[in-house]
């Protein structure tokens, strides 16, 4: 992915394994000074890092839609809970 | 990531067990919204979700009796819906990746995972990051994985699930659900940024 040496693009493979727990802040110290050392060096990876840590923003800040009111009362009738549907909340 | 109602499980399950209609209704009222946006972020159709999130209580109330509280509540009842909208996934590209695919390591069909597309998008302002058209290309490409790795983004990172809940809820290694997120974010890092390099004021690469 990089336009480098073979040694180099090797180095951006092998790290690319352990980008996600990385992102998560689950990766041992060890991993992480390695990460950031090489996207320091590394322009490509740098971005790769970057617009993979904002398309998991993306898609975690996209609000979770409600249960539609229809979809709830027919879920309720399905089940024959129907009694318990006045008493229940985002109605 | 859904807000569920603070639910005591421990209380709510001699009761579900015990064929309380009030906890069945709890119990709904807790987890269905939570269950339909797995299902409709699985299967991309409205319609089909909501059979899921049904079949998913029925089969749920009717099983109670076998459900032996080794797991929570809401583990047994997302591996019931997941199970269901992979079922239906199934039926639908039969030649595809089945359920019991889901065991194996290398099989996420996606492809490789070497990154292509440098194009730095961070930046885009918000209004550019959140059009309509934006998140239709956001659903449209969790529709595109593979279910094997849809169905570990969609509990992990659109639902908030823990590696070892959706681990659970799949029946897979913690390892496993790591190596499909990492994939699975790979590859739409890939999609989106082809989509904002288009979307983008001008190629800046």
């Amino acid at each position: 992915m990089n336009p480098a040496s073979d040694s180099e693009k090797e180095e951006c493979r092998r790290l690319l394994d352990g980008l996600s727990l990385y992102l998560d802040g689950e990766a041992e110290a060890a991993l992480c000074a390695e990460i950031e050392a090489h996207m320091a060096e590394c322009e490509n990876c740098r971005i790769v890092v970057d617009t993979l840590r904002k398309t998991v923003l993306l898609y975690r800040e996209e609000s979770p839609a409600p249960l539609p009111s229809d979809v709830r009362r027919r879920l309720y009738a399905a089940l024959k809970l129907e009694d318990y549907l006045v008493t229940g909340k985002g109605e | 990531m859904v807000d569920t109602p603070t639910i005591d499980e421990t209380v709510l399950l001699p009761r579900l067990k015990a064929g309380d209609q009030a906890a069945y209704a709890q119990a709904v009222e807790a987890y269905s919204a939570q269950l339909y946006h797995v299902a409709l972020r699985m299967l991309g159709s409205e319609a089909e979700a909501e059979d899921v999130l049904q079949e998913t209580f029925l089969d749920a109330f009717k099983n109670i009796d076998r459900f032996e509280g080794r797991s929570q509540l809401s583990t047994w009842l997302h591996r019931i819906a997941a199970n269901n909208a992979l079922m239906r996934l199934r039926k639908k590209r039969p030649t595809f990746l089945s359920v019991d695919g889901l065991t194996g390591e290398h099989d996420d069909g996606n492809g490789s995972q070497v990154p292509k597309q440098l194009y730095d998008w961070c930046c885009l302002p918000e209004s550019e990051l959140l059009t309509e058209e934006a998140r239709a290309e956001m659903r449209a490409a969790v529709e595109d994985l593979s279910d094997a790795l849809r169905v570990v983004f969609v509990l992990r990172d659109i639902e908030g699930l823990s590696t070892q809940e959706t681990a659970d809820v799949l029946d897979i290694s913690a390892s496993a659900v790591k190596s499909r997120l990492m994939r699975a974010r790979l590859a739409l890092r890939e999609r989106l940024t082809a989509y904002f390099q288009g979307a983008g004021p001008e190629e800046t690469r």
